[in-house]
């Protein structure tokens, strides 16, 4: 089953409301590609999963996000247990990542024993290292510092860096600090200018991967959701083949492409956020008990040399799945 | 009828009639509540600050109380005049207005979140 661009009054290949539709679907497990120019919304299981499987990838590596340590709400009294469960099926992964990704909101309240905690059950994920990006919540009375203390030794700035693994070009970006009254996510001319600089000497065939908490395409503006100078921040990797963009922030999956670029959120670890529009705000979402590990989970990225994007696959802590193969 | 029960009638009608007008009637209801008390509270939830605007005489209290299940703050625009630590759920924050002007603030947290204390 697919659904079809009917609007694109942007004339940038996506249909407001069909992605609205899109993303409405993406809680109850569908999939969004736009391929083409073509918007097309999946069923869970119906296409792509038999079709492609899992392919052993020449490098593999995991994103987890909001873990959000030290929350006890009704949305979800132990966050600390369903990080446990993401690390747990991190951990059972036929191919264990090279290295995992940690997009941010590791904290609920930026407290140094959530910290602790975060880092402890970490301890315990089978992977050579981990990088971390903050979110709002890691820095929220001391501009960031214990984060970078423990999580971003050897950055640059703010805590913004980069490394290569297997001829793939990783970015880490902070889009938390310095928010200006009425506007969103920002980067800052700073971080721009090492963007630029960064990626200068690289070959335009390098495959790039950027993350960051804030997502860095506008998904939602009205709630936050989006970063006021990411548009800057992309034209630098303009020239660039493949460019993915991994970021949390929104506690759900939704996908993008735009051009070379692919735009990914990833579920949180520890509650629900609602879809864009669907709520009074965005705060974290009661759902029944029952269902909260169907809305929670891990997103496994598959790198092939011969394919021209990155193989995503988003899991549930329940065990569905959502698959976007690589090109 | 009691002369506050109909002073309460008339403002409500006044209210009522005037709908388009919310904005200055929330002002001034806040301001009333400031000259009386010296304290006016802001509410914070659902990721905004109700009401988003106030005016009120100077000398005023204004408590913000966040009612989220997630942390806001309450800073000034220019970052020094006042700005709060991170509120967890039903934390607060308060500030005295002693001199008169427009404050401008916003949650450093969400910065979409904006509200105004008007000092008049």
């Amino acid at each position: 089953m697919a659904k079809y661009i009917k609007e694109n009054l942007n004339e940038d290949g996506v249909d407001r409301r069909g992605f609205l539709e899109c993303m409405a679907w993406a809680g109850t497990g569908a999939l969004c590609v736009l391929q083409g120019g073509v918007l097309n919304s999946f069923a869970l299981g119906d296409v792509l999963r038999g079709k492609y499987g899992h392919v052993k990838g020449e490098l593999s590596f995991v994103q987890i996000s909001d873990s959000h340590i030290g929350f006890n709400k009704a949305a979800n009294p132990d966050v600390t247990a369903t990080l446990r469960e993401a690390i747990a099926k991190v951990n059972a992964l036929p191919t264990p990542p090279s290295f995992v990704l940690h997009t941010g909101d590791l904290t609920q309240l930026s407290k140094a024993e959530e910290f602790d905690t975060l880092a402890e059950s970490l301890k315990s994920l089978k992977t050579d290292q981990i990088y971390y990006v903050p979110g709002e919540h890691d820095v929220l009375n001391d501009n960031g510092e214990m984060f970078h203390e423990r999580f971003g030794k050897g950055t640059q700035g703010d805590g913004w860096y980069s490394f290569d693994q297997k001829g793939a070009h990783f970015i880490g970006l902070v889009n938390v600090l310095n928010l200006k009254a009425g506007g969103l996510g920002s980067l800052g001319p700073e971080q721009l200018e090492w963007i630029e600089k960064d990626v200068a000497n690289l070959k335009s065939s390098t495959p790039i991967v950027v993350f960051a908490h804030i997502p860095l395409w506008s998904v939602y503006p009205q709630w936050g959701w989006g970063t006021d100078d990411s548009e800057q921040a992309l034209s630098y990797l303009k020239r660039f083949g493949s460019v993915t963009v991994l970021n949390g922030h929104i506690h759900q999956t939704m996908q993008k492409v735009e051009g070379n670029i692919t735009f990914h959120t990833a579920m949180s670890t520890a509650f629900p956020q609602p879809a864009p529009g669907q709520a009074a705000g965005p705060g974290p979402m009661k759902v029944p008990s029952d269902k909260l590990r169907d809305v929670l989970g891990i997103t496994d990225v598959n790198f092939l040399p011969h394919r021209h994007t990155l193989g995503i696959i988003d899991s549930s802590l329940s065990g569905t799945v959502q698959e976007t193969p690589g090109e | 009828m009691t002369m506050t029960s109909r002073i309460f009638r008339i403002v409500m009608a006044l209210a009522l009639g005037c709908v388009f007008l919310t904005g200055i009637q929330k002002g001034l209801a806040a301001r009333a509540a400031g000259d009386a008390a010296g304290k006016v509270e802001i509410t914070i939830d659902n990721f905004s600050f109700t009401p988003s605007s106030v005016t009120v005489a100077p000398g005023t209290t204004v408590t913000w109380i966040n009612k989220d299940d997630v942390p806001h703050t309450v800073v000034s625009d220019d970052k020094t005049t006042f700005r709060s630590k991170a509120l967890d759920t039903d934390e607060q924050f308060s500030y005295t207005f002693t001199k008169t002007g427009t404050y401008s603030y916003f949650c450093s947290v969400h910065p979409r979140m904006t509200g105004a204390v008007v000092v008049k």
